[in-house]
């Protein structure tokens, strides 16, 4: 009795809620977040400097109504975005399912090979394709940026489903081929909607990152196939506008909006990014 | 038997065949043509020419190449270790905490945000008119704007910023499957709370540990972006020499040979990684059994307190 007490003595004080660990992580969210915290204050000022003078909403009137370019960006990128990440939800699926409960011959080489474009640096996934491309003479453009995009989501789609596959009962699958379903039939009606969150969750991981992404799609872009990011690359080089702090704060709440949509998924994201 | 497993490989085959035609076309074949590329001679107007040649890697050696190479890899070194100092607690506290979801959320959106967005974000508190600045002039610490941006420091800090969350998640998720009564156990046996953390806690977490190393240290490594955006001439990565090499110099090649290199240090940080993470799992298997035969003993303990009590 006298030893359990001491013992739970010991443990609440070892979750104090200010301790050292705490501390830590309190100041990495501050740190996170302060850089947002100032470009959202700077798109409600009037100036175009840094000084701040009077709340104004003048940037994002000219995001909205004076900035065809960037809406054009954006909906290149919303294309590449949706097309790739749904080629890469189907491919990266199918082989996880295919890899989870299957021996055959090429699976070590599929499995390993998945991993590598999750670690490689950008910049050398972006050369190799560039290369690629001009080796086989495909003009660049949206065709040769979503196939780059594809490529690089892959691997989160597999490691995401995969991970789905570690929780589900095999024996399930089993029991409907025993009871005279159809190889379609089992995919469809049993493995699919088990495994929809994981499929979920590699669709809005690929989505987010080809929105985001900025190395590889600036090599594997042509002429009036830009990106957004590739716009905000070209206005911060060239002439930093305001309209880019009224784009960040959009984009931020665009951010937290699918963040919290997806908020049953953060966990088995956190686990695989 | 037999009939069983050629039908286990029809199936599996059918299914990840397209997934392994897309990464052997799209992903296999242009760094096998990178691999070639390094071992020819250049082009004239950019391109190769069809003759073999080890120009490339000598001119890696080059001094001003390996002098970049080294500061590739101080800057990696010391941002991979920032992001550690922040990453390893915060895991830890998340994972004690009762509001993950929350916790997560925090982590998640700033990492979700467009990277260029972040990166102008640090440009305009760093810069010489930036928020930081009017700051330290506002509160009469300094008079004029001081030279933050553009430096060496200022890449590590951006650096630091960029992927600390690429560590804090792999930790998080590893030590929440940690089961912290353990440390609790050690302290009873006498051990310091720091003896208890690096003897118990951290051989249970190695492979997450490995896998937030790797996931930091090869993306700063190659990165290219923030040393283009916010570096001096101080702070030029191999990433940057890569870039250029294409796109300037027109140097295919040696474009190449970077990359060969860089793409083979990814490769070994792989298998580390798949090696380790089997290992951290067979520590987790063990100590899983550990805990169940644990509640075992204490199952029993309990029956045996219930019968003195019926015979009292």
């Amino acid at each position: 009795m006298n030893l359990s007490s001491s013992h739970r003595v010991h443990r609440i004080n070892e979750r104090r809620w200010f301790s050292t660990s705490n501390i830590i992580l309190g100041l990495t969210i501050t740190f996170l977040f302060l850089p947002l915290f100032v470009v959202v204050l700077y798109s409600f000022n009037d100036s175009k400097g840094m000084a701040w003078t009077q709340p104004s909403l003048r940037w994002y009137r000219d995001l909205f109504f004076s900035s065809p370019a960037l809406w054009k960006a954006f909906y290149n990128s919303a294309v590449v975005a949706l097309t790739s990440g749904l080629t890469a939800t189907i491919l990266g699926a199918l082989a996880a399912i295919g890899i989870k409960w299957n021996r055959f011959r090429g699976k070590a080489y599929i499995a390993t090979i998945s991993y590598l474009p999750m670690v490689l640096p950008e910049v050398i996934i972006g050369i190799s394709m560039l290369i690629f491309f001009s080796w086989i003479r495909m003009p660049l453009g949206m065709f040769t940026i979503y196939v780059a995009h594809t490529t690089f989501n892959l691997p989160f789609v597999f490691l995401l489903v995969g991970a789905r596959l570690d929780e589900f009962d095999y024996s399930t699958i089993e029991a409907a081929r025993d009871l005279g379903a159809s190889e379609t039939q089992t995919l469809w009606k049993v493995v699919v909607p088990s495994i929809m969150p994981g499929i979920l969750s590699g669709f809005l991981m690929s989505v987010t990152m080809s929105l985001e992404d900025f190395v590889i799609t600036f090599f594997v872009s042509g002429p009036g196939s830009g990106t957004l990011p590739l716009y905000v690359y070209s206005m911060i080089r060239y002439g930093v506008s305001p309209v880019i702090n009224a784009l960040s704060f959009v984009m931020i709440v665009g951010t937290m909006l699918l963040a919290w949509v997806f908020r049953r998924f953060l966990k088995t994201i956190a686990a695989n990014s | 038997m037999s009939g069983q497993s050629r039908r286990e490989a029809r199936r599996g085959l059918a299914y990840s065949a397209p997934m392994g035609l897309w990464f052997t076309i799209f992903f296999v074949l242009p760094l096998t043509i990178i691999l070639i590329y390094s071992f020819l001679k250049r082009g004239l107007y950019g391109g190769v020419t069809g003759e073999f040649s080890l120009v490339a890697y000598q001119q890696m050696f080059n001094p001003s190449f390996g002098r970049i190479v080294l500061r590739t890899i101080w800057i990696s070194i010391v941002s991979t270790f920032g992001c550690f100092v922040f990453a390893l607690p915060a895991g830890y506290a998340m994972a004690r905490s009762k509001h993950q979801t929350l916790l997560l959320f925090l982590i998640i959106i700033p990492f979700w945000t467009n990277s260029l967005i972040r990166i102008y974000a640090w440009i305009s508190i760093l810069s010489r008119e930036g928020f930081l600045n009017q700051m330290l002039m506002k509160l009469g610490i300094i008079n004029e704007g001081l030279q933050m941006i553009y430096t060496q420091g200022s890449v590590i800090l951006v650096l630091i910023y960029m992927f600390v969350p690429f560590a804090v998640l792999p930790l998080f998720t590893t030590i929440d499957k940690f089961d912290f009564s353990l440390l609790d156990a050690a302290r009873d046996l006498g051990a310091t709370k720091l003896q208890a953390l690096v003897k118990v806690l951290f051989p249970q977490i190695r492979g997450g540990m490995v896998t937030a190393l790797i996931f930091t240290f090869i993306p700063i490594f190659g990165s290219y972006t923030v040393p283009l955006l916010v570096g001096g001439k101080d702070s030029t990565m191999i990433g940057n020499i890569i870039v250029d090499q294409v796109n300037k110099t027109r140097n295919w090649p040696l474009a190449a040979a970077f990359s060969v290199v860089l793409t083979f240090l990814s490769m070994i940080g792989v298998l580390w990684m798949l090696s380790s993470n089997r290992h951290s799992e067979k520590l987790n298997a063990a100590s899983k059994l550990q805990d169940t035969t644990q509640q075992g003993v204490e199952k029993r303990v309990h029956l045996h307190h219930q019968d003195d009590g019926g015979k009292a």
